[in-house]
């Protein structure tokens, strides 16, 4: 038998052929886990007895955070692939998954603002979490920026690729800001393997189909614009064929 | 709808905001999809006619 190897889906046949088939199922199931998600956090979860219905937002915020964050870990992941292995699917998905991570930072950004106003008094802080996060984002857009200046594009995945790892560091010090310094006024993780300290389980289980329904849209939009970007380059290539006669 | 009160306008502000640019990612990536692949069918079209 014939082993498989996650290198074959470096093949942009390969590639396309086997995101047609699961690309449909991921939407659906992401659509799914979205709307229930959103749905019985906004509509079937009762106040917290201190932050009041402002913890509704929690279903936004915290999945947008994390995915924020991951998305940049997995474009992290793509463009080493792309340095070491020269594959240019995963350089195409790096690309593509970058304006996805953008959407969702300013989710979070947005969502953290109209939750710190009533709660904290203020709409911004410069405390390490939120400024690092500030910083994300700015990488992001600056990543995003850096593809579409270099019009050769091995060298706009070279230097988007050493970029994305730079920015790295910012989106471990958005996650790990708090532990590091241990001040300001963002709070520690929401989600956590000890039971005392993770949140009530009347909250715990919508946030966690919130959550499943943000990856799943992640996988999906990147998987959808990554097949976008081999057709593009594909294109490219055609017409510049027909260009030269 | 559930009772909001007086934090109404940040919950419901959120989730519209977030919605919105929800909506707008995804029709963004489907409408640049479809976009790009018409006009890959028609350059592989005039190829194999040419």
């Amino acid at each position: 038998m014939k082993r498989m190897s996650l290198w074959e889906y470096a093949n942009p046949k390969k590639f396309m052929a086997t995101t047609n088939v699961v690309l449909p199922w991921i939407s659906v199931l992401a659509a799914i886990c979205l709307v229930v998600g959103l749905v019985w956090g906004f509509f079937f979860t009762p106040d917290d007895f201190r932050q009041g219905s402002t913890v509704k937002i929690i279903y936004l915020h915290v999945p947008s955070a994390l995915m924020a964050i991951n998305a940049w870990l997995m474009m992290l992941v793509a463009s080493l692939i792309w340095l070491v292995r020269r594959h240019h699917v995963s350089a195409l998905a790096a690309r593509a998954a970058a304006p996805v991570g953008i959407t969702f930072t300013l989710i979070a950004l947005f969502t953290g603002a109209v939750w710190g106003q009533p709660m904290w008094g203020t709409w911004w802080a410069w405390d390490p979490r939120l400024t690092s996060f500030l910083i994300l984002f700015l990488f992001y857009l600056g990543y995003v920026a850096l593809w579409e200046a270099v019009e050769n594009p091995d060298t706009a995945a070279d230097l988007t690729s050493v970029l994305c790892i730079v920015g790295s560091v910012f989106a471990l010090l958005s996650r790990y800001a708090v532990n590091f310094w241990n001040q300001g006024l963002h709070q520690g993780a929401t989600l956590s393997m000890d039971k005392e300290e993770n949140i009530a389980d009347i909250f715990w289980y919508p946030l966690l189909v919130a959550i499943a329904g943000f990856v799943l849209l992640f996988v999906a939009l990147v998987l959808m614009r990554t097949r976008t970007e081999i057709r593009a380059r594909r294109l490219h290539a055609l017409q510049m064929r027909e260009r030269m006669g | 709808m559930p009772e909001l009160g007086k934090y109404a306008v940040w919950v419901l502000s959120a989730y519209g905001v977030s919605l919105a640019l929800i909506v707008a990612i995804v029709l963004q990536t489907v409408l640049r999809a479809r976009r790009v692949r018409e006009r890959l069918d028609k350059a592989e079209a005039r190829r194999g006619n040419g």
